[in-house]
């Protein structure tokens, strides 16, 4: 499902965000990705979704080796990923609707379709009473919540999210990962980059810890391994 | 790319004229007021070279032939240089015109008292000509001066050369001038453009991030440029029609018979207005490109 190889990642300004990674997530899996600020979570995160490239190693997606992707290839693949930020990246001018439909109106999708599956997904998310509204008249958790609604609507097998909860407040956090529990048990993998110890050391699932630009602990059902 | 998609960008790019009504009011204004200055300065400089053309093709040399007394050598002689002359190279018209015509010409200028020269005319017979190129009248002037028969040249050779001279410097600073507005123009307008665009990054970013391709993100923002180059050069195009028209009609009867003559409305205003939506589509699409391609690059 997604596997990196030997991975190395250096910047321009020198630093190394990833110094030898090597890792196998299983389809369906849940796993949390932890370790202190500059560790390398987000360079880890956004190797999956081709938003960075390794500087040497392999990064293998659904069976595809992206580091050898063109640049015209990239769209295809984040195509099948569905992807959260923390700070939402809502398009501000488009409703809540629009918002969702916009990521399938990216693959052509049959208006029909389109409007079927937005529906359903801000169902799932507990926001179709709001799908005119725009992303400033909503809480951050609704808006985090209408950012999961956009990257599951095309039904990826993998969502990726770096930090979801990180501008949320415990309430919504919990809210925001109630969902993605349920959309990990309708088989899709879920890797999530967080700083949230209690969500961690609660839901209790595969934790990976970067610490350095390396893998300092890989255990299943870990704990957050961290103080503050 | 199906159908629908193109519907879908033509529909996107038109909300997106509205949803970011300031920024594109911002750009659409640019090109109003540029093109407003394009459209009056195309029409003063396309007067102006109309004009000019005139006074060169009204150039010409007059060539005196000299007296024969025996009338049937004369004409001999006359019909022979009209033949030489039209012979020669680049001469478009060679317009005979004998000694009576000459002196009802001298009359109708210079007055009734000329009359008294119709008993004896002292006048010599003459042949205007005119040149293909009026720039090479000179040229055409000295090769009948070798002519036989040819009394003298009447050519005004520094007036033509001072009038040439004028005329080719006034053309010059005139698509200087027009140069150096359509390059403000482009830059002006397409840097509006690229500010309005760059405001909109993010939705960029966002709209790479789901998935879309290049020309996914691409195509509407260049219908958006397409569109503000039209709405911007609506303005442009009535103002000037009208102005020209009103301008036209006030000025074009007093101006019969002078040096300064209007082009006729049809098909100036035409041309003007072709040219001014043509450049405001051009000058929208290439801002939108520009910035657009920035974005994508990154």
């Amino acid at each position: 499902m997604i596997s990196m190889k030997d991975v190395y990642k250096k910047y321009p300004n020198g630093v190394v965000a990833a110094n030898g990674i090597s890792v196998d997530i299983r389809q369906g899996e849940f796993v949390y990705v932890v370790g202190p600020s500059g560790a390398g979570k987000s360079t880890f995160i956004k190797m999956m979704y081709s938003e960075e490239k390794p500087t040497s190693g392999d990064v293998i997606i659904n069976g595809k080796n992206i580091t050898k992707m063109k640049r015209n290839q990239i769209p295809q693949l984040r195509r099948e990923l569905g992807v959260v930020f923390q700070d939402f990246k809502l398009l501000p001018k488009l409703s809540v609707f629009e918002n969702v439909a916009f990521a399938l109106e990216v693959i052509e999708e049959h208006p029909k379709v389109i409007k079927k599956r937005v529906m359903e997904v801000l169902d799932l998310v507990g926001l179709k009473h709001k799908m005119r509204m725009l992303p400033s008249e909503l809480s951050g958790g609704e808006q985090q919540r209408i950012s999961i609604a956009r990257s599951i609507v095309n039904v990826p097998k993998i969502v990726i999210a770096d930090e979801p909860t990180g501008n949320l407040d415990p309430e919504n956090s919990w809210e925001i990962m109630k969902i993605f529990e349920e959309i990990n048990t309708r088989g899709t993998t879920v890797v999530m980059a967080t700083h949230n110890r209690e969500i961690v050391n609660t839901i209790r699932k595969r934790v990976i810890a970067i610490e350095g630009g390396m893998i300092a602990r890989d255990i299943d059902g870990g704990d957050y391994g961290y103080e503050g | 790319m199906k159908a629908r998609t193109i519907r879908r960008h033509f529909r996107e790019s038109l909300k997106s004229l509205s949803r970011n009504g300031w920024m594109s009011f911002a750009s659409i204004s640019a090109v109003t007021v540029t093109l407003l200055l394009v459209g009056v300065f195309a029409i003063i400089m396309l007067n102006l070279n109309n004009t000019a053309s005139s006074v060169e093709e009204d150039v010409e040399v007059k060539v005196l032939i000299n007296i024969i007394e025996d009338e049937q050598q004369l004409k001999a002689a006359e019909d022979k240089l009209i033949q030489q002359v039209k012979s020669i190279s680049g001469v478009a018209e060679a317009r005979y015109s004998s000694k009576d015509e000459e002196l009802n010409l001298l009359i109708e200028k210079l007055g009734e008292e000329f009359k008294l020269y119709e008993q004896s005319n002292p006048l010599r017979s003459a042949i205007y000509v005119k040149a293909e190129d009026p720039l090479e009248i000179l040229t055409i002037s000295e090769k009948i001066r070798k002519l036989e028969n040819v009394h003298s040249v009447v050519d005004g050779k520094d007036t033509v050369e001072n009038l040439f001279g004028f005329l080719e410097t006034a053309r010059n600073i005139g698509l200087v001038l027009i140069l150096g507005l359509l390059f403000t123009v482009i830059f002006l307008i397409s840097n509006t453009i690229r500010i309005t665009i760059i405001a909109r990054k993010d939705e960029i970013e966002i709209m790479k991030l789901v998935g879309a391709t290049n020309s996914f993100v691409r195509i509407p923002f260049l219908l958006e440029g397409i569109w503000i180059g039209i709405l911007g050069s609506i303005i442009p195009m009535i103002a000037v029609s009208v102005a020209y028209h009103n301008i036209y009609d006030a000025l074009a009867p007093r101006l019969k018979g002078q040096l300064l003559q209007l082009l006729e409305v049809s098909p100036l205003i035409w041309q003007v207005n072709g040219l001014m939506i043509i450049l405001g589509i051009f000058i929208g699409l290439w801002g939108s490109f520009m910035s657009v391609r920035k974005f994508l690059k990154a």
